[in-house]
């Protein structure tokens, strides 16, 4: 019998396959002292060599389907189990030390993973990755934990995890990974907008998925509305088969807008832009007719890593985007870390309100060195394209002004190092705090332009936590206050000369396209893939009319009136 | 003691792929085998020894073996650097 589990469609299309269930083992390595250094040394041994069993099955599994290339990363790390330099470290360290297997094998291996981070070389730096992944495999052995990677998958399967981080969505093999479904999260959440921009069908915040299903049973992920079908009959892989042909029909109709610009019926026309995360991510991009980059979020550069990317790790990135997007806008976000977004290696305390902590510009002014080496990234990289650089969380004109002196200080030194820096680079400003929002008129006048986060400006609105599940119902795009707010923002653009944008998800959401068109925003970015829906929703609205009706709209008393107004009218 | 002398042709280097060879090889001796450039010296059976150099294009490394097969392990080396077009 099948059964049907329903989620929230983070990410379009169908995937049938096995499950696969991740879970990222709890490694808790404690230091003790042993006595008998012979049976703790065969104890490693055995580790290492179930180790090498394990990862000789995947090889040879990669090396069938994926071809040798591919599988070249498996020899490569069965080569580093069997490294004398590192096998041989750890058992002298076990017999001189007395210590135990586990922190022998901790301390070597991170010696060596050290030892490739600190490389000048970014070939090497990755290298670090790949012995981390062997070492967890080996410790996991030794603590007896089960042990999975999202890496060391070689079959075509459907993940399925309580949640996947950033760094577990990157090393996601696209190959593979036919889809996934998580038990926490929303349409907001890292893995949903990793999901649109991999382009794999996903349905998030199932709650109970991983505690449903097991390893291997075969399950059908519905990214168009939000199901999961464990243990689908015959009937049933037929029908979303079929369903999947039908979104793949649909898909084509789109592509036929890849190389248009976008116009509303009565020819007023908007840009439409996508966010992305990884310079990766520009082949969607382009692919899916974005006119430009709306949206760069430059934290996954700062994330899945030991310490801080160079200023020429960065510098690479920026040039990347900028070339490849041939002279489009691209909107490049300076750091925005902290709130559910962590780095380690910073060591920041950890803080009772993340999201109204210590984070994003905040951090930036405080820890000026990151701040500054990524602005010398950016502007060096200017001259290689269309790049507006734009600062996260800004809530006081004091906080623009003194990230834009920073800015200049920087453009002028690179000038007199006799470096090349672009004169027409925009600097603007995110609009998702309410205060900021609330006197866009005042920042209008020193900003270039204005890009509505409507996900953190709806969290702080209606102080509803957009992690917390049980508050997710305040999560209200078209509540009215949230309109009215973004209306503010948009006027107060046009009253400079400036043009308003919005960076949120609800900038590619079908129902808010038609009222945010209304409005008069000029940008509009969001996923890669719901460019062209938009596009070819927005070649069918009538600005005039929208606009004819805004002011009801804004006097509307609940979300519910607005959503029944708009799906009625629009 | 046997020793070689190689000059790197291959254009991104030693890295990961040919560095792999090159270990599975010096692995199938029972001599010590080291490989030494730019000053500093590995045990070339270690992976991570050998990609610790990030070796060039255009360097020179020399490569000693000592042991009771020492000159066949020189030799079948040589033949990989060869084979995978690493240098002569």
């Amino acid at each position: 019998m099948s059964e049907k589990i329903s989620g929230i469609a983070a990410s379009a299309g169908i995937a049938i396959a096995k499950a696969f269930v991740f879970q990222n083992p709890e490694l808790t390595i404690e230091r003790k002292s042993i006595t008998d250094s012979a049976s703790e040394i065969e104890r490693f041994d055995s580790a290492l060599s179930v180790s090498k069993e394990e990862l000789s099955v995947i090889k040879e599994k990669a090396n069938k389907e994926l071809g040798e290339d591919k599988a070249a990363i498996f020899a490569a790390h069965l080569l580093v189990l069997s490294d004398p330099e590192l096998v041989d470290a750890v058992k002298q360290k076990i017999e001189n030390e007395k210590v135990n297997a586990e922190a022998a094998m901790d301390d070597v291996s991170s010696m060596f993973i050290n030892m490739f981070e600190s490389m000048d070389n970014e070939y090497m730096k990755e290298r670090a990755a790949d012995i981390r992944d062997v070492s967890k495999r080996v410790l996991a052995h030794l603590l007896n934990v089960t042990f999975t990677t999202p890496a060391s998958i070689s079959e075509e399967v459907v993940i399925l995890a309580e949640d996947l981080t950033p760094s577990d969505t990157a090393q996601l093999n696209r190959n593979f990974v036919k889809g996934f479904a998580t038990d926490i999260g929303g349409r907001t959440s890292h893995s949903a907008i990793m999901s649109r921009s991999m382009e794999i069908p996903a349905v998030v915040g199932t709650k109970t998925i991983t505690e449903k299903v097991e390893n291997g049973v075969m399950v059908i992920i519905d990214g168009l509305d939000g199901h999961v079908i464990v243990n689908p009959s015959e009937d049933e892989i037929a029908t979303y088969e079929e369903k999947q042909k039908q979104y793949q029909k649909q898909k084509e109709e789109w592509a036929k807008l890849v190389n248009e610009k976008t116009f509303s019926s009565d020819s007023v026309q908007v840009e439409l832009a996508a966010n992305i995360g990884t310079p990766a991510d520009v082949k969607g991009v382009l692919e899916n007719g974005a006119e430009g980059v709306g949206l760069y979020r430059t934290e996954f550069l700062y994330m899945g890593r030991d310490q801080l990317p160079t200023e020429d790790e960065q510098f690479n990135a920026y040039r990347e985007v900028l070339e490849k997007m041939e002279g489009k806008p691209v909107v490049i976000r300076t750091l925005d870390i902290g709130g559910d977004k962590e780095l380690p290696y910073l060591n920041l305390p950890k803080e009772l309100n993340p999201f109204l902590g210590f984070r994003a510009i905040r951090l930036c002014l405080e820890e000026q060195d990151i701040f500054r080496t990524q602005l010398r990234a950016l502007l060096r990289a200017s001259r290689y394209g269309n790049l507006k650089i734009m600062f996260p969380m800004i809530a006081t004109l004091g906080e623009f002004r003194e990230a834009k002196g920073i800015l200049t200080e920087e453009k002028e030194k690179l000038v007199a190092e006799g470096i090349e820096v672009s004169d027409s680079i925009e600097v603007g400003i995110m609009v998702e705090i309410p205060s900021t929002a609330v006197m866009a008129d005042t920042f209008a006048k020193e900003v270039d332009f204005f890009s509505i986060g409507t996900n953190d400006l709806i969290q702080y609105t209606m102080a509803a936590d957009r992690m917390n599940e049980q508050v997710s119902y305040l999560y209200q795009p078209y509540n009215p206050a949230i309109l009215r707010l973004v209306k503010m923002v948009i006027d107060a653009a046009h009253k400079e000369g400036k043009w308003a944008g919005m960076c949120g998800e609800m900038a590619g959401d079908p129902i808010a396209i038609p009222i945010l068109l209304g409005l008069g925003l000029d940008e509009f970015s969001m996923s890669a893939t719901s460019v062209l829906p938009a596009r070819s929703q927005i070649l069918s609205l009538s600005k005039e009319k929208i606009s004819s009706h805004i002011d009801q709209i804004l006097q509307m008393e609940t979300m519910e009136d607005v959503v029944k107004f708009a799906e009625e009218n629009f | 003691m046997a020793e070689k002398t190689f000059k790197v042709t291959s254009e991104s280097g030693i890295h990961a792929r040919p560095a792999t060879t090159l270990v599975n090889q010096a692995g199938q001796f029972s001599s010590d085998i080291t490989l030494d450039y730019n000053g500093k010296s590995v045990n070339l059976k270690s992976i991570m020894g050998v990609m610790s150099l990030g070796i060039q294009q255009g360097s020179s490394i020399v490569i000693k073996a000592e042991g009771s097969d020492a000159e066949e392990a020189i030799a079948a080396l040589a033949d990989v650097m060869k084979k995978e077009g690493l240098g002569e």
